[in-house]
C-alpha cells in the first residue's frame, strides 16, 4: 500500500519553526449543508502534547476523524513530515504511525481484551506472542490488563487501558486522544497523565482533545482552539487564564445568567427515601439507598462523572423505572414510586432526559407531534382518544415563541433542528406546563453558549416561581452557576447535599472520584 | 444384529440432519457477522431445483451440487445488495427472498417433476464400509454428509482460530466500533451472506440429489426455517448447530416411525411436533440466558450505514 | 466506486409514492424478460396479467374478492411492522380464525328459528380466535423475550395441522362419504352476496370498512400515535409513558384479529364450509402487500388490488399462455425486494462516490 505519495502540487509550508511531524491544512468537511470543519489548519510536532480545544460541536471530533482516515475531507490536505499523504482508511493512518484512543471506546463488548487488541494488529501477531506483548507493555507503562476477560465485564478505566495499549502496541508517532478523561475518575485520570507525559518524553506527538481547561493547562504548551468549525487561535495555554481560554472557545455570545437571589424555600416537593434499585442491565449502575429532598424554589444539582448512575436516577425519578418501594419516591408528599411517568406528570412533575434525539424527542416526527409526546397526559391535546392536531400545533408554536426556537418550515421534524434549538424546544415544552417539580438530566450538553444561557435562565426563573428543580449535570461550572446546593453521585451512591456557596469545585471533584468523605467538604 | 439396527437408525438420523447442518452453518456465519437472513427457505429450495436441473442436464451430481450452491449464492447476493448495500430492512428482505426462491424453484423445476435420479453415490471402501455396527455410518455416506461434517469443523476453526474469523465476529458484535477501527464492515457482511447462501443452496441440493432424490415443488417443507431456529437454539455455535440438527433429525425419524407404528395419536399432532419443539427450544433458551454479555451477535439485524 | 447513504432528516412525500411505483415498473420489466425466456411474448403476457382481468365483470369481482383478505391481513400486519414487531404468522391466524368461525357455522348447522345471530357470532369468533392465537408469540416475547419471528412462523404450521385434524376428525361431515370437509353452511351462516347472480359478497365491505377504520386509528388517535412512536423511537415512546408490553400485545391482537376475521370471511363467503386448505397463502402474500403499501392503510388498499390483479392475471396466464403460477410468485417476491431496495431513495440521500472503495475525491 502506497500511503505516502509526493504530489506535484505545492506542499503547504509550516507557518513557523521546523517542519511539523503532521500537518493539516485548509481542512473543510461538509455533511450535507452543515460545515463541520471550515478551513482548519493544524500543526503537530514530535515530543509535544498539542491541545485541541473547543466546545461540543466545534468540530474537534470531525478533524480528528479526518486525521485517522475515518472521514475524508471535502477540501484540504494532511501532511507527514512535509509530504502530502493519503489517509483513505484507518489502516493507512496506522501505517503512518497515527494511533487513536476513542472517546466512545471502539471496543467489541462480547470479545475478550486480547481479541479486541488483535483486531488491529499485523497479521503475524496473535495468540501467545500477543498476550506476552500486552503483559510486557502493561508492566512497562503500568497499564495492567487481563487478556482473557470479556470487555463487557470491565470498568471504563480498564476499557480505556485497552484502547491505549492497542494504540501503543503499534509504536505510534502520533497518538490522538479524544476527551480521554470524560469517563475517568480523578485517580484514573492522574494515572493517564503519567502515561501521556512518558509518551511525550519518548518523542511521540500527542493530540489531546478536551474541553477541560485545567487539564489542558497542566499538560500542554500549545493549543489550537476551534469554534464553530474554524480555528480561532493558537496559544500556549499556560500563558492564558481559564477565563481567556473559555472566551476564545465560546466567543462573546455568553449571556450572563441572573442567579437566584435570596431564594425563599417553600415546602418539600420532591423526596427520595433510601431508593435502592438493582442495575437494570449489564452496563448500568445500581442505585444504593439514594435519599434527597428538594423544596419549592430550590435547585438541587447532582454532580458526577457519566455512568455513575445518572441515567438510572433519572429513570427512577421519571417513573420510566418503577421503584420497588412506592414510598421511596414522593411528589408533594404523595408516594409515587409505583406510578408510571404519565401519572407523575399528572401530579405536576416534568422531565427532560439527557438524550434529545430519540429519548426526549422522536427525531423523524414533527414538533407538534413531539409536543404531544410528553404533554398528552397534561394538556388538552386529545378528545375521546382522538388527537386534536390544532391544539398540538398551537402548543408547539407557543414553545417555539417562548424559547426562541429557530427552525425551517412551519412544523418541521424534530431531527432537522440544531442541537441547541431542539434542546430549547424540549426544555420549553416541559417548562410551559409550569411543573411543580422539574427533573433535568444534562440540561445544556452539547448546546451552544447562547442557548445554554437561555435554558439556565429559564430553569432559574421556574424555581423562582416556586418549583422544585433537580439538575443532573457533569458540568461543574453549570452547577455552581445555577444550583443552590450540590450533591455528588458516585457509583450509584449519592452524597449529602451542601449549599454550593459553602463548597468548592475541588471538594466536589474529589467526591466525584469516589473519595470516601460523606459530604463535600466546606471551603477552607 | 441389534447393532445394525442401531446403525441403520443413526444413518437415517444423520441423513435427516445433513440439510439442516448445511443450511444452519451457513446462516450461522451470516448471523455472526450481524446479518439476519430469513430467506434460508427460499435459497434452499432454489438450490434444490437448480441442482436437480443441472444434474439432469449434465448427468453429474458434483456439477448439480455446485449449481445448487451457486443458486443459493445468487439469491444471497440479491439479499446482500438489498440489506448490506442499500440498508433495507433485513426481516422483510429475507421474506421477499423466500417468496422469490419458492417461485423461481417452481419455474426451474417445472420440467423435472416426477423424474427420479440415482442418489448421490455413497462411499464404499472394501473392508471398512462393511465393518459391522459402524461401517456404513462412518465410511458409507455420500459426499454431502462428509461435506457437512467438514464444514462444521472448518467454520469452528475459522471463527475462533483465524484473524478473518475474529474480524467477522467483531463486526457482528459492534459495527460502529469496528468501522471506526477501519474494518470493512459491509464487505465482510456481504461475503458472509454469500457464504450463507451457498451453504443453504448446498443443503437444498442434498435434498434433491441425495435424500429423496427427485424434485418436487415445496420439497424443503420448512427446513430452512428450522435451520434458522437451530442457529438461535445453538446460541451461534457451530458444534451445537450440528448437535441440534441431529436432535431434530432424530425427532423427524422418530415421528415417521411412530406414525408407522400407529401410536393412536393423530398424525397431525406428530407432524406438528418439530414446530412445537422449536418453540419450546426457543423458550428454554431465553429462560437460560446467561448473565452478562450477550449470546447473540449484538449487532444482529441492525442496519449499518457508514458516513464518510 | 462506493455507495454513500446519508439519512434524510425528513421524508419527501413525493418519493414515498414514487419509489414503490418505480419498483413496480422495474419488476414488470424484469418479469417481461423472464416471460420472454419462457418463450412467450412479453406484450401478450402484459395484457393477460394486467389488462385482461380489468376488462370483465367476473374477473373484477375476483380481484375484489382476493384483495379483500389481503388488505385486511396486511392492515393488521402494518400495526405490528410499524411498531417494529415482526409477526410473520398471519397465515396461521387466518387459518385459526377460519376454523373457529367455521366451527360455529358447523355447530349451528340445521338450527331452526331465529338465526340472524349466527353470522355475526362466526365473525366475532374468527376475529377473537385469530387474536388469541396471535397473542401466543406476543406473550412469549413480552414475558420471556423469545423472538417473535420464529415462534409466529412455527405456529403457522401448527395451525394448518390443527385445521387438517379437525376437518378430518371432529368436524367432518358424517354424511360426506369420508371426504375431509365439514357440512356446507346454512344460508344464515353465509355472507350475503352484494348483487344477485354474482360472486361479490359482503366480506369485501367488511374488509374495506376495517381498513378505513385502521387508517383513522393510525393517523388520528393517541393509540395510533403510540404505534408510530414505538416504531420510530422506542425510547421516546417509553418517555411518552407508552408501555412496550401493552403495545406488543395490542398490535399482535389487532393483526391476529384482522387475519382471523379475513379467515372467517373467506370461509363464510367464498368457500361455505371447512376444508383442509382454506388459504392460498394469503397470510404470506399480505406481507408483500403491507410493505408494497408502505405500511399505510390507503397504500395497502392499492397494493392489495395490484397484487390481486397479478394473481388473477397469473391464473389467466396459466390457462391462456401456459405460463406457470410460480411465475406470479417469483414476480411478487421480486416486487417486494425491489420495493425495499427502492425505499433507500426515500430514506437516504444516495451518492455514488467515484474512485475505489478507499478512494478520495479527485481534487
Amino acid at each position: 500500500m502506497e500511503a505516502v505519495r509526493s504530489l506535484s502540487a505545492p506542499v503547504p509550508r509550516a507557518k513557523a519553526g521546523p517542519t511539523p511531524l503532521f500537518g493539516a491544512y485548509g481542512i473543510v468537511k461538509r455533511f450535507g449543508s452543515f460545515t463541520a470543519n471550515d478551513g482548519v489548519d493544524l500543526e503537530i510536532r514530535a515530543g509535544e502534547i498539542h491541545a485541541l480545544l473547543g466546545e461540543n460541536g466545534a468540530g474537534k471530533s470531525t478533524l480528528m476523524k479526518i486525521l485517522y482516515g475515518l472521514l475524508e475531507p471535502t477540501e484540504g490536505v494532511v501532511t507527514h513530515k512535509g509530504d502530502i499523504v493519503q489517509l483513505p482508511n484507518p489502516e493507512a493512518a496506522r501505517q503512518l504511525g497515527i494511533g487513536m484512543v476513542f472517546q466512545h471506546f471502539s471496543l467489541c463488548e462480547n470479545l475478550t481484551v486480547a481479541e479486541n487488541i488483535a483486531l488491529v494488529m499485523p497479521k503475524d501477531l496473535s495468540g501467545r506472542a500477543l498476550a506476552d506483548r500486552i503483559a510486557r507493555l502493561g508492566i512497562d507503562y503500568g497499564l495492567h490488563l487481563e487478556p482473557d476477560r470479556p470487555v463487557w465485564s470491565l470498568s471504563a478505566g480498564e476499557r480505556q487501558r485497552i484502547e491505549i495499549v492497542r494504540c501503543l502496541l503499534q509504536d505510534p508517532k502520533l497518538v490522538i486522544l479524544d476527551e480521554p478523561t470524560s469517563v475517568l475518575t480523578p485517580g484514573e485520570a492522574e494515572a493517564l497523565f503519567t502515561v501521556l507525559e512518558r509518551l511525550r518524553q519518548e518523542g511521540r506527538a500527542l493530540l489531546y482533545i478536551s474541553h477541560r481547561l485545567d487539564e489542558v493547562r497542566r499538560l500542554c504548551v500549545r493549543a489550537t482552539i476551534l469554534r464553530a468549525g474554524k480555528v480561532v487561535g493558537t496559544c500556549n495555554p499556560r500563558e492564558e487564564t481559564a477565563r481567556s481560554l473559555a472566551a476564545m472557545m465560546v466567543g462573546n455570545a455568553v449571556r450572563a445568567v441572573t442567579p437566584q437571589e435570596g431564594a425563599t424555600l417553600g415546602k418539600e416537593r420532591l423526596r427520595l427515601d433510601r431508593l435502592a434499585l438493582p442495575a437494570p442491565g449489564l452496563h448500568a449502575t445500581a442505585l444504593r439507598d439514594v435519599s434527597l429532598s428538594v423544596a419549592g424554589g430550590e435547585i438541587l444539582g447532582i454532580a458526577g462523572i457519566a455512568g455513575n448512575g445518572q441515567a438510572e436516577l433519572f429513570a427512577a425519578l421519571s417513573g420510566e423505572t418503577r421503584a420497588p418501594d412506592r414510598e421511596a419516591v414522593r411528589l408533594d408528599g404523595a408516594p409515587v414510586g409505583a406510578l408510571g411517568i404519565n401519572a407523575r406528570r399528572r401530579l405536576g412533575a416534568g422531565f427532560v432526559p439527557e438524550e434529545r434525539n430519540g429519548h426526549a424527542a422522536a427525531p423523524l416526527m414533527s414538533l407538534s407531534e413531539n409536543a404531544l409526546l410528553s404533554r398528552h397526559p397534561t394538556a388538552p391535546l386529545t378528545r375521546f382518544g382522538l388527537i386534536r392536531p390544532g391544539a398540538a400545533r398551537d402548543l408547539a408554536r407557543r414553545v417555539i415563541e417562548a424559547f426562541d426556537v429557530r427552525k425551517a418550515g412551519p412544523d418541521p421534524a424534530a431531527g432537522t433542528l440544531s442541537g441547541g434549538n431542539l434542546q430549547k424546544f424540549v426544555v420549553g415544552r416541559e417548562i410551559l406546563a409550569e411543573p411543580g417539580v422539574l427533573v433535568i438530566n444534562q440540561p445544556t450538553w452539547g448546546v451552544d453558549a447562547a442557548a445554554a444561557a437561555h435554558i439556565r435562565q429559564a430553569v432559574i426563573d421556574l424555581a423562582a416561581r416556586g418549583a422544585a428543580i433537580l439538575v443532573i449535570s457533569q458540568d461543574l461550572d453549570e452547577l455552581f452557576e445555577i444550583a443552590g446546593s450540590i450533591a455528588v453521585l458516585h457509583d450509584g451512591t449519592l452524597s449529602a447535599a451542601v449549599p454550593s456557596a459553602e463548597t468548592t469545585r475541588e471538594a466536589v471533584g474529589l467526591l466525584m472520584g469516589g473519595s470516601s468523605d460523606a459530604a463535600p467538604a466546606p471551603a477552607p | 444384529m441389534t447393532l445394525d439396527i442401531v446403525q441403520m437408525v443413526l444413518v437415517t438420523v444423520l441423513a435427516a440432519a445433513t440439510p439442516l447442518i448445511l443450511a444452519g452453518i451457513g446462516e450461522l456465519v451470516a448471523e455472526r457477522s450481524g446479518v439476519l437472513n430469513l430467506g434460508v427457505e427460499g435459497m434452499m429450495i432454489f438450490g434444490a431445483a437448480v441442482s436437480f436441473a443441472v444434474a439432469m442436464q449434465t448427468g453429474s451430481t458434483v456439477l448439480g451440487a455446485l449449481g445448487g450452491a451457486g443458486a443459493g449464492l445468487l439469491l444471497a447476493a440479491l439479499f446482500g445488495i438489498l440489506t448490506v448495500g442499500l440498508a433495507a430492512n433485513q426481516v422483510a428482505s429475507g421474506l421477499s427472498l423466500t417468496i422469490l426462491g419458492l417461485g423461481l424453484s417452481g419455474l426451474v423445476g417445472a420440467n423435472y417433476v416426477g423424474i427420479k435420479r440415482d442418489p448421490a453415490p455413497h462411499l464404499a471402501i472394501p473392508g471398512l464400509t462393511d465393518l459391522p455396527g459402524i461401517g456404513h455410518l462412518v465410511f458409507g455416506q455420500d459426499g454431502f454428509v462428509y461435506a457437512a461434517v467438514a464444514l462444521v469443523a472448518a467454520v469452528s476453526w475459522f471463527l475462533w482460530r483465524t484473524r478473518a474469523g475474529l474480524m467477522l465476529r467483531a463486526i457482528g458484535d459492534d459495527h460502529v466500533a469496528t468501522h471506526a477501527l477501519g474494518l470493512k464492515v459491509r464487505r465482510v457482511r456481504f461475503l458472509s451472506v454469500l457464504f450463507g447462501g451457498a451453504c443453504a443452496g448446498l443443503g437444498g441440493a442434498y435434498l434433491a440429489l441425495a435424500y429423496t432424490p427427485f424434485w418436487s415443488p415445496g420439497m424443503t417443507a420448512g427446513r430452512g426455517w428450522i435451520a434458522l431456529a437451530l442457529v438461535v437454539f445453538a446460541s451461534w455455535r457451530p458444534l451445537r448447530v450440528a448437535a441440534g440438527a441431529l436432535l431434530f433429525g432424530g425427532a423427524t425419524v422418530l415421528q415417521l416411525h411412530a406414525q408407522a407404528a400407529g401410536l393412536g395419536l393423530p398424525g397431525q399432532f406428530l407432524s406438528a411436533l418439530p414446530y412445537l419443539a422449536t418453540i419450546l427450544a426457543l423458550v428454554l433458551l431465553s429462560l437460560g440466558q446467561r448473565q452478562g454479555g450477550s449470546l447473540a451477535p449484538a449487532a444482529l439485524g441492525r442496519v449499518f450505514t457508514p458516513s464518510r | 466506486m462506493r455507495l454513500d447513504l446519508v439519512p434524510r432528516t425528513r421524508r419527501a412525500p413525493v418519493l414515498d409514492i414514487l419509489s414503490p411505483a418505480l419498483a413496480f415498473a422495474a419488476a414488470v420489466v424484469i418479469g417481461g424478460v423472464m416471460v420472454a425466456a419462457l418463450g412467450v411474448s412479453p406484450a401478450d403476457a402484459f395484457v393477460t396479467y394486467f389488462v385482461a382481468p380489468l376488462s370483465e365483470v367476473w374477473s373484477l369481482q375476483e380481484i375484489a374478492l382476493k384483495a379483500a383478505p389481503l388488505a385486511l391481513i396486511a392492515t393488521g400486519l402494518a400495526f405490528c411492522y410499524r411498531a417494529n414487531l415482526w409477526n410473520i404468522g398471519a397465515e396461521g391466524h387466518f387459518v385459526v380464525g377460519g376454523l373457529a368461525g367455521g366451527w360455529v357455522g358447523v355447530a349451528t348447522h340445521g338450527a331452526a328459528g331465529f338465526t340472524l345471530w349466527v353470522l355475526p357470532a362466526m365473525l366475532v369468533a374468527g376475529a377473537l380466535a385469530g387474536a388469541a392465537y396471535a397473542l401466543i408469540p406476543a406473550v412469549l416475547k413480552v414475558r420471556l423475550g423469545v423472538s417473535e419471528i420464529l415462534t409466529s412462523l412455527m405456529l403457522v404450521y401448527v395451525a394448518q395441522l390443527l385445521l387438517d385434524y379437525m376437518v378430518r376428525g371432529p368436524l367432518r361431515d358424517p354424511a360426506g362419504y369420508n371426504f375431509p370437509q365439514s357440512v356446507g353452511f346454512d344460508a344464515a351462516a353465509r355472507l350475503p352476496y352484494l348483487m344477485e347472480g354474482e360472486t361479490l359478497h359482503a366480506g369485501v365491505l367488511i374488509a374495506f370498512l376495517a381498513v378505513a377504520l385502521a387508517a383513522v386509528v393510525l393517523a388520528h388517535t393517541l393509540f395510533g400515535f403510540e404505534v408510530r412512536v414505538v416504531g420510530a423511537s422506542p425510547r421516546a415512546a417509553r418517555f411518552a409513558g407508552f408501555s412496550d408490553a401493552r403495545l406488543t400485545l395490542s398490535v399482535f391482537a389487532i393483526s391476529g384479529g384482522a387475519a382471523g376475521l379475513a379467515g372467517i370471511v373467506e370461509v363464510a363467503g367464498k368457500i361455505g364450509q371447512l376444508q383442509p386448505e382454506i388459504s392460498p397463502g394469503y397470510g404470506f402474500t399480505a406481507i408483500i402487500v403491507a410493505f408494497l403499501g408502505r405500511l399505510s392503510p390507503p397504500g395497502i388498499l392499492v397494493a392489495a388490488l395490484v397484487i390481486a390483479l397479478t394473481t388473477i392475471g397469473g391464473e389467466g396466464a396459466q390457462i391462456d399462455l401456459k405460463l406457470p403460477l410460480d411465475l406470479t410468485r417469483a414476480f411478487q417476491g421480486l416486487l417486494l425486494g425491489l420495493v425495499l431496495g427502492a425505499d433507500v431513495f426515500a430514506r437516504y440521500h444516495v451518492r455514488l462516490v467515484p474512485g475505489g472503495p478507499s478512494g478520495r475525491p479527485a481534487s
